[in-house]
């Protein structure tokens, strides 16, 4: 594995070192799957899968670096955080879910939206603040939201989803016996996310309560610029739930497959036994912080060691040397891939912008008497 | 109609409520086993169990984050901070949240949930403990906020923001708990985002809600029988949305306005009211809007400094008469 190429004290970087061979567990039945090496996982998994895999990666490659360059051309505003270099872990992560189970993520998360099912034309649509967006228009990147596909939102505010996903395992106990096909939460989370009261005070609540949530700590290495060993006392972020009982694994998070049978693991413990657990994922984010951000306090040599572990190359290379990829194959992929981007770009710049007219139409569910209605210099009354 | 104590008609309306929708459920601190810090919930454990009145640990800030994501499921939590000082470490979760998933998701996803929560001085509890933060919560668009002043009022906007789709700041006050007052039986429902005309007058209006609405209420009973004064008491009922065309129809009326609030004085209640005073009845005032609000410190534990910070019905009389002066209304 690429990610274990590097030995190093740090737990962050070491991270990966640990995940590519054994599971890290704390308290958690260690799951021998995760113990055999990451290529013996691919050999056991079926080729269109695989190609499958591949093509989500790439797609969701492609998807961040067009949404990099429609930023630099203002067809989107505000902030916006790519995932790039987090294509593998998105593909393992989404693939361990079902179609019952609650999605909530942070403000990274155009290519979770899309490899839960969403078409990547409405989550572009959403960049560029169309109607036909995610969320219409009103949340940009930061905030995709859709009900169909039980991603109930992306959050800009560090840490703010982890108590809504929290109470939403609270509303499945509520409503449902545990079992096999019982929906569980996924709760994901930054590294620097853990730093955060609301984490704290969330595994408390799942673990007094044995509720079926697993959160999902993306360890990027960094928060903004800041490293995980600067930011976190505990750097082995997995362990974050010991304070709580709460079991977590470590893996690596360039290995798609490592990815899924943890979550999935975990699921079936959040599913059926009621049991809250912490996967921990560990990868590295690719460029800047968001698209705007140069990333200027990582060296040349980290940023050129960073671009050697891109996991969408590795795993292109992998898999054809595999034999489950001719180059032939690869390109053609991407070629779908590129296609889809494309239309994806077209449909957003070609959808309406949402008309002032609308502006008050979303901030209740429910009209009472004296809603205000007023634009800025209108009488606060009614003119007779 | 029954005469019964504002905690009663809060305790009745929670217990009807549970019985009506197997939704609704309460979590807070010490809701359960304990009833209550003011025993609003007493006795609901024992009849509903565990799982529909939750006993919660000190977590402000998960425990009302949990409801909010509870609600976007389609539950309705009703959700007990034991005063609104502790909100304070749940406003995350309820200013960046609660108030925005309707719209910043596109009205995707309705977040049903009330917040219950008693502020309010006058406890000797000092000044972390005796705060009125209802305007904090007033100020953000997607949070309905509402104020009851009467054990009435208490059931049907209980009953009105339980059955509401939007997050609703339910806001008692400590010293309103024992008072009585009739209340309707049966369902009674309070639309919320609309004011009360208490007692009508012709003379001077005066604008309040909570606690300072039953004052103001005993105030213009007083001066009415003692001095023949006619004041038109409007209790708001609901910060947000405000209802302003009540207030304004009776200044246009009266020509005269005083507000009374427990909060402080600069960016207050009396502060939007006099503003929407001055737009929708300014040919009709005959002496400017006075507010009588608390004194601007952190409020003190010792009694004496207590009673000179907050406002009271003395303020309230010498701030109409002096009102009522400036037009000769009195002479
Ligand atoms: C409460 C809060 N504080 C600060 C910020 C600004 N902020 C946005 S992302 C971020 C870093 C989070 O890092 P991490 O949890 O590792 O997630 P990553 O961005 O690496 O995916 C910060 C400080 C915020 N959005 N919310
Ligand atoms: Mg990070």
């Amino acid at each position: 594995m690429p990610a274990a190429s590097r030995k190093s004290r740090s737990t962050a970087r070491g991270a990966a070192d640990q995940a590519a061979g054994a599971s890290a567990t704390t308290g958690a039945g260690s799951t021998d799957q995760l113990a055999t090496t990451a290529a013996d996982r691919l050999r056991g998994e079926p080729a269109d899968r695989l190609r499958g895999y591949y093509r989500m990666m790439q797609l969701i490659r492609r998807f961040e670096e067009r949404a990099a360059e429609m930023y630099q051309r203002a067809k989107i505003g505000g902030y916006c955080h790519l995932n790039l270099g987090e294509e593998a872990t998105i593909v393992g992560l989404m693939d361990a879910m079902a179609p019952q189970d609650y999605l909530f993520t942070t403000y990274r998360e155009h290519g979770y939206a899309i490899a839960r099912g969403i078409d990547p034309g409405r989550v572009m649509a959403e960049l560029f603040g169309r109607t036909t967006g995610t969320s219409k228009g009103w949340g940009g990147s930061m905030h995709l939201f859709d009900t169909e596909v039980r991603l109930l939102g992306g959050y800009g505010i560090v840490g703010g989803q982890i108590p809504p996903a929290t109470g939403a395992a609270l509303a499945i106990t509520y409503r449902e016996a545990p079992g096999p096909d019982s929906p569980a939460v996924v709760c994901l989370v930054g590294d620097a996310t853990t730093n955060i009261g609301a984490w704290h005070e969330s595994l408390n609540l799942a673990g007094i309560w044995h509720l079926p949530i697993v959160y999902v700590i993306i360890n990027n290495q960094l928060g903004m610029g800041t490293p995980v060993e600067k930011a976190s006392a505990e750097p082995d972020l997995y362990k974050r739930g010991c304070a709580y009982r709460i079991p977590g694994v470590r893996v690596d998070g360039n290995d798609a497959i490592a990815c899924r049978e943890a979550l999935r693991d975990a699921l079936r413990k959040a599913r059926e036994d009621r049991a809250p657990s912490i996967v921990e994922t560990v990868s590295y984010r690719l460029r800047g912080h968001s698209v705007v951000d140069p990333a200027r306090y990582r060296s040349k040599e980290e940023a050129q060691r960073l671009l050697a572990l891109d996991p969408v190359a590795a795993f292109r290379k992998r898999l054809i040397e595999l034999g489950v990829l001719t180059e032939e194959d690869a390109a053609r992929l991407d070629a779908e891939v590129d296609a889809e981007v494309d239309a994806a770009v077209e449909f957003a710049d070609n959808s309406p912008h949402p008309s002032p007219a609308e502006l008050f139409a979303h901030a209740y569910a429910q009209p009472v008497p004296n809603m205000p209605r007023a634009l800025p210099g209108d009488p606060l009354l009614p003119v007779e | 109609m029954a005469v019964i104590t504002y905690r009663q008609a809060l305790h009745d309306t929670l217990r009807a409520e549970l019985l009506r929708d197997p939704n609704v459920f309460l979590m807070g601190e010490e809701i359960g086993v304990f009833e209550g810090s003011y025993k609003i919930t007493a006795g609901l454990l024992a009849e509903f169990g565990p799982e529909r009145v939750r006993d919660t640990p000190i977590s402000e800030e998960g425990f009302v984050g949990a409801a909010i994501g509870a609600a976007m499921l389609g539950l309705r939590p009703v959700v007990e901070i034991m005063t609104i000082n502790f909100s304070i470490l749940a406003m995350d979760q309820i200013v960046n949240h609660a108030a925005k998933i309707h719209a910043m998701f596109g009205g995707q996803c309705a977040v049903p949930m009330v917040i219950r929560t008693p502020g309010g001085g006058g406890q000797q509890l000092a000044a972390t403990h005796s705060q009125n933060l209802e305007v904090w919560y007033a100020h953000v668009p997607g949070l309905k906020v509402v104020t009851p002043a009467t054990p009435a009022d208490a059931k049907g906007l209980l009953a009105a923001s339980i059955r509401d789709d939007d997050p609703v700041m339910f806001i008692e006050n400590l010293a309103l708990y024992n008072t009585k007052g009739e209340v309707p039986e049966g369902d009674y429902v309070t639309e919320i985002g609309t004011a009360n005309v208490m007692k009508e007058g012709e003379d001077i209006t005066i604008v309040s809600y909570s606690r300072m609405a039953a004052v103001a209420l005993d105030v213009a009973r007083r001066l009415e029988e003692d001095e023949g004064i006619r004041a038109e008491v409007v209790d708001l009922r609901s910060l947000r949305p405000l209802d302003r065309t009540t207030v304004v129809e009776s200044v246009r009326k009266t020509g005269k306005a005083v507000v009374i609030e427990e909060d402080w004085l600069s960016y207050g209640v009396g502060a939007e009211i006099a503003a929407t005073i001055q737009e929708g009845a300014f040919d009709y005032l005959d002496a400017p809007v006075r507010r009588v609000a608390a004194a601007e410190v952190p409020l003190p534990y010792a009694k004496p400094l207590e009673l000179a910070a907050l406002p009271d019905a003395t303020a309230l009389v010498k701030v109409i008469h002096e009102t009522l002066d400036a037009t000769r209304f009195r002479g």
